[in-house]
């Protein structure tokens, strides 16, 4: 069963194959221009990589395996004296480079804010394409683009001052008041876990809701009519028709919204309160990310002349790093297996 | 639509009342999709009320206006326009056209893969080797090209998809006329696919204009209006405003915030309504073509 993304597409796989020989000179010439930009971003990705691993090296070797297995994040006392060394790299005293927590902060953020987008995503392009009149649909298509364009600094901006303290006075008190451990305590004034995640959510749900949408609209009508002919409501329709045949395909959806709240930075660096080396008590709870502690960190850890802050904002950039590089090859192995047509990139308008 | 709902006498009432649920709960999640859009978009303008004015473009931010910061966002978007457009459509037209088997896969899958990057990797990467290393400091180039990098993979994207969209008739009658590869895609497939790049371009621009992660460790920012000094000149921008003047105390700053805020807004909102047009002019004329 393959699914196309856009009924529109060719298939990659039945594109028309060059043959080198049927070409004049001068397209040799234009193919040959076209190329290096083709290259272009391929070698932004290898200087990427290379460039943060030269980087982070420092702090590899000063770090070792306790940069996994320690939560405190400390660059340490940079206007002393006073400097530690390890396997011949100095660093400041005190300092202490572990990212426990900010790992911690940045699977749990993201991943609830996919439990939150997933089904929002999934229902609203269901109902989207079977149910709402053509102007409604393209109605919705812009609110998916303004979504996706929107300043991740407003999203912050949003957060802190309009969703953060609405929800910490009504919802999350009621969600507190269940008093399931870990969803109680004190709900603080809307910065927090909860509140990034649902902020992160939001971020997100343009690009499951558009690649859902274009998956709905792949599903093929025979099938559709079958399950109508048979008495189905379209509800059970959805449920035996829909949705199976587009399961693979919202998986790797949701692997690439994953993958974008992940690395989201500045909104979560607005909203999550900042919480540096330290777990979350509830979800209320301010905590912090990988992305956001680099862009929250590097301005002091510029003042470090060991430059060894640096090189662990490096070290921690990198984790991210391979964690969206494993998120998004994730996302398009499991994409391949439903679709010739490949997914959409970037915020996924 | 093709599907009319089965619902009748004979279907029970408990499965028309579960169907009756499953479209009430596709209605919540289409408000709940379409709700934060408003509510930002409205606490961001009811924030900026009392900045709104001449004022914003006339003086620049160390009075009470936000010129320079228009001025350097529209910088960076012209400057982005030009290189990730140019080397996006590009390598989106070899993808498309030109590639063949195995590199084709290759680069492909390494410009979706570098589309994921988090932006604040690419920040932190252009500071350590074009402003550090390099030694350009906060510039211009620097910030162009995070910004360009951020972007290009999008047009990449959109502008190889544009040209597949076009109906292999078009290729096959160029061929039979004996028109070269080039002559083909300059004189048929550019032109019938040029709507379709240049709204997926202007959206790409659109999003563009909203990033700050990719900027806040190579643009800087001054008071001064932007120029075209590629080194060694700080642009000013409106996300940074939006940024900084958050923490700044006093409700003069915050409303300036969100002013820029709403003015980034304004330029995203356009753009969008851009492509939207140019989205609908592409649509005719590909109908046109595929009769």
């Amino acid at each position: 069963m393959t699914a196309v993304l856009d009924p529109h597409l060719i298939p990659l796989r039945s594109a028309r194959r060059i043959q080198l020989s049927e070409l004049t000179k001068r397209d040799r010439v234009v193919r040959g221009f076209l190329l290096v930009a083709a290259i272009i971003p391929t070698a932004a990705l290898a200087f990427l990589a290379y460039q943060m691993l030269k980087s982070a090296y420092p702090a590899i070797v000063f770090n070792g395996w306790h940069f996994f297995t320690s939560k405190s994040f400390d660059l340490g006392n940079q206007y002393g004296s006073g400097v530690e060394v390890h396997d011949g790299y100095k660093a400041p005293a005190g300092a202490h480079y572990g990212i426990l927590s900010l790992l911690f902060g940045t699977l749990v953020s993201s991943l609830i804010a996919l439990l939150l987008a997933v089904p929002v995503s999934v229902a609203g392009a269901i109902l989207l394409v079977e149910k709402l009149p053509r102007f409604l649909q393209s109605t919705l298509g812009v609110f998916l683009e303004l979504l996706a364009g929107i300043p991740s600094v407003i999203y912050g901006l949003w957060g802190v001052y309009t969703l953060g303290p609405l929800f910490s006075r009504t919802v999350y008190k009621w969600i507190a008041a269940l008093h399931i451990p870990w969803l109680r305590g004190p709900t603080g004034a809307g910065e927090g876990l909860l509140s990034a995640s649902i902020v992160l959510a939001i971020m997100i749900i343009p690009i499951i809701a558009s690649i859902t949408r274009e998956l709905v609209r792949g599903v093929p009508a025979i099938s559709k009519e079958g399950a109508v002919a048979l008495g189905l409501t379209p509800s059970e329709t959805v449920r035996t028709v829909t949705l199976p045949y587009i399961r693979s395909g919202v998986i790797a959806a949701a692997i690439l919204g994953w993958a974008r709240a992940l690395g989201e930075t500045i909104a979560v660096l607005i909203i999550s309160g900042n919480a540096l080396g330290v777990y979350p008590k509830s979800i209320f709870d301010a905590f912090t990310t990988m992305a956001a502690t680099i862009a929250a960190l590097l301005d002091s850890a510029l003042t470090d002349t060991t430059h060894m802050a640096t090189a662990a904002l490096a070290e921690v950039g990198l984790v991210l790093l391979a964690f969206t590089l494993i998120t998004n090859f994730a996302g398009r192995l499991v994409a391949r297996r439903f679709s010739d047509a490949g997914l959409p990139v970037g915020r996924g308008v | 639509m093709a599907m009319q709902p089965a619902v009748n006498a004979r279907v029970s009432r408990r499965r028309r009342l579960k169907d009756w649920a499953f479209w009430a709960a596709g209605g919540v999640a289409f408000i709940l999709i379409v709700a934060p859009a408003i509510s930002i978009i409205v606490s961001v303008v009811h924030q900026a009320l009392p900045a709104l004015g001449w004022s914003l473009f006339t003086q620049r931010t160390n009075g009470i206006g936000l010129q320079n910061a228009i001025l350097g966002s529209l910088l960076l978007l012209a400057g982005v326009a030009i290189i990730a457009g140019s080397i996006g459509i590009s390598a989106g037209v070899y993808l498309a056209e030109f590639a063949t088997g195995r590199s084709e896969k290759v680069l492909r899958f390494f410009s979706e893969v570098l589309a994921g990057m988090p932006s604040i990797v690419i920040g932190y990467i252009a500071y350590v080797s074009l402003v550090v290393s390099f030694k350009w400091g906060y510039s211009l180039l620097a910030a162009l090209i995070a910004l360009s990098v951020l972007i290009t993979p999008y047009i990449i994207k959109t502008t190889e998809v544009a040209l597949r969209q076009l109906p292999t008739t078009l290729r096959e009658g160029a061929a039979g006329l004996g028109m070269s590869r080039t002559s083909t895609l300059g004189r048929v497939l550019i032109p019938a696919a040029l709507p379709a790049i240049m709204s997926g371009f202007t959206v790409a621009l659109a999003i563009s204009t909203g990033e700050l992660a990719p900027l806040l460790f190579t643009a800087g920012f001054t008071d001064q209006n932007p120029n075209l000094k590629f080194f060694h000149q700080q642009v000013p921008y409106l996300t940074n405003v939006i940024y900084t003047d958050l923490s700044l105390p006093g409700k003069r700053a915050h409303a300036t915030a969100a002013a820029a805020g709403m003015l980034s807004l304004v330029i995203l909102i356009i753009l969008i309504i851009i492509a939207r047009i140019i989205a609908g002019f592409s649509r005719r004329r590909t109908a046109r073509m595929t009769v």
